[in-house]
């Protein structure tokens, strides 16, 4: 069940340039429930100018949807002894547990590279400080994104986001149903020939609501109270099954 | 419908999950074994992480175990000082093996242990029994053979030696006391109550009458497993009781009809059946191990 919120944020950007976004989200918040399938953010706005449109270079708008960063452990199987092994692990410090970046055209047009290792925007940029004893630390790196992307935890959505008219854009994002919760960042750019012109940050906190939010805080935080609840759930079962078996045969 | 599980933190289909716990109920029902060591396979294979499956197994067979145990006390068919000298034994080994799969989780390598575990010991009692049952049909159809006579081994020379007399045995604790052990440190591995190495052990290693190893092998699993339960909820935070009550409500009601399909066939026939079933999913499981997977790299998350 998701509370379908429209809310339309109005910012007050200190004036850097001559163009801003103002943005609208369709969700202001992500509820976990316990039937929770995954939602789909819409991520709306426009372009305010005080000035003509500029002739002679290209307007492009970035959206991106980031969760909480996490360590990752990625292994590489081997065989050993005829057998496939885990053998090679590289440690990373924090990846985004979940990153989908929409352009409204191919990357290469709307960001510049100097401007993604500015501001991190591409998914590889996003990802921190790798560690490890291999050499080939760069098959570990594509193969965390290659298993996030299966997964729909990584996003690369070029030419996602619609923009009319250099003015208005609106891109549909979806969160899958297997999400971890936390304070989400959805950061929005304009860029103009690749250059960023203008960004803004706004926060989606993606939470566990209700029971799902009672049972994880129990099982992480009381866990010897929720190891009891839990045992008591299943001998209760199994003494119910018992009883009502015994009243079926009589 | 889709439900999502709070711990493991993916969505499954609630009726994926209840059809499972039918079906291993079904078969618990049948063959009487808890059905842990079919859960935790099945478990893995809809991508429920491991370490998730094997402790909420743990849960599921607390249950599954408790409703048999209640039809054995009815019938006194329960040895409780055996049960509690292989308790003991248990609880030790349940320890020993929670803190087993800890370490090896922190190297990465515990998909692996849970599955050679599985590979090697579904393949020996599934083969054993095969052969066994196999041995049992041709005994069955070739009357007026004699059963053989229990001998004396080395187990009954062992000091501290203790009187059980439900089994109707005077013999030593270290060889129960090591048997609990064993399924101690299985049952945290595997997610599994242990009772398919148990019951053999209780046979044909300390001589108790068949009629009261089963019994006697689910009071014990109970403890063992509850004890497993809270070691992994505690130090692993792994126990998904949403997971657990879903796997639960099937596994009731498949258990009810299992018992009675089981009753309408012959035993050798149920045993050859169990046999098989065990070694589809050792086989299944060792190809996994042989072949090269389709993807050569993981994922463990949210760990440092």
């Amino acid at each position: 069940m998701i509370r379908i919120a429209l809310v339309l944020v109005l910012m007050a950007f200190p004036a850097a340039a001559d163009e801003e976004i103002v943005l609208g989200l369709s969700h202001d918040q992500v509820a976990i429930t316990a039937t929770f399938e995954g939602s789909n953010i819409l991520v709306f706005g426009a372009v305010r100018r005080e000035t003509p449109i500029p002739d002679h270079s290209d307007l492009g708008v970035i959206v991106t949807i980031s969760g909480p960063d996490m360590p990752v452990e990625i292994w590489r199987k081997q065989r050993r002894a005829g057998i496939w092994i885990n053998t090679d692990e590289v440690e990373v410090d924090a990846a985004p547990s979940f990153y989908a970046v929409a352009t409204s055209a191919p990357m290469s047009d709307v960001l510049h590279h100097v401007e993604d290792l500015q501001y991190r925007i591409t998914t590889p940029r996003t990802i921190r400080a790798i560690g490890g004893q291999v050499s080939d630390s760069v098959d570990f790196m594509e193969a965390l994104i290659r298993i996030r992307t299966q997964e729909g935890l990584y996003q690369r959505l070029e030419g996602a986001v619609d923009l009319e008219q250099d003015t208005l854009f609106r891109t549909a994002i979806t969160l899958p149903a297997n999400l971890t919760e936390g304070i989400y960042e959805a950061r929005i750019f304009l860029t103009r020939d690749g250059r960023v012109i203008d960004e803004y940050v706004t926060e989606i906190p993606v939470r566990k609501v209700g029971l799902e939010r009672w049972l994880y805080n129990l099982a992480q935080h009381q866990s010897l109270i929720y190891a009891l609840m839990s045992l008591t759930i299943a001998v209760g079962a199994g003494w119910g099954a018992s009883a009502l078996f015994g009243m079926l045969r009589r | 419908m889709q439900v999502y599980l709070p711990i493991a933190e993916i969505s499954v289909n609630a009726f994926l999950l209840l059809g499972i716990g039918g079906l291993v109920g079904i078969l618990s029902g049948m063959f009487g074994v808890g059905g842990g060591f079919l859960i935790t396979p099945l478990l893995f294979f809809i991508g429920i992480p491991p370490a998730v499956a094997v402790a909420t197994s743990t849960n599921q067979v607390v249950a599954s175990s408790f409703s048999a145990l209640l039809a054995h006390l009815k019938r006194k068919n329960v040895d409780m000082r055996m049960g509690t000298v292989l308790l003991v034994g248990g609880l030790v080994g349940s320890a020993l093996g929670v803190l087993l799969f800890n370490f090896l989780r922190s190297l990465g390598q515990v998909d692996l242990l849970v599955q050679l575990c599985y590979v090697l010991f579904l393949g020996v009692i599934g083969a054993l029994m095969f052969v066994e049952s196999l041995r049992a049909i041709r005994r069955a159809n070739r009357p007026g053979v004699r059963p053989v006579r229990r001998k004396h081994n080395w187990v009954h020379n062992l000091p501290l030696k203790m009187k059980f007399r439900v089994s109707g045995l005077y013999i030593s604790v270290v060889p129960p006391l090591l048997v609990g052990v064993l399924v101690g440190v299985l049952a945290a591995i595997m997610g599994v109550g242990g009772g398919f190495i148990m019951v053999p052990a209780m046979i044909y290693l300390l001589g108790m009458p068949t009629k009261v190893v089963i019994g006697t092998s689910l009071f014990q699993i109970i403890f063992v497993a509850g004890f497993t339960t809270i070691l992994h909820a505690t130090t692993n935070h792994t126990v998904d009781v949403v997971l657990a009550l879903l796997l639960l409500i099937g596994g009731v009601v498949g258990a009810q009809f299992g018992t009675r399909w089981g009753v309408r066939m012959k035993a050798e026939q149920l045993r050859i059946l169990l046999a098989t079933l065990v070694l589809g999913v050792c086989a299944k499981l060792a190809i996994d191990l042989l072949i090269q997977p389709a993807e050569l790299y993981s994922l463990t998350a949210g760990v440092l």
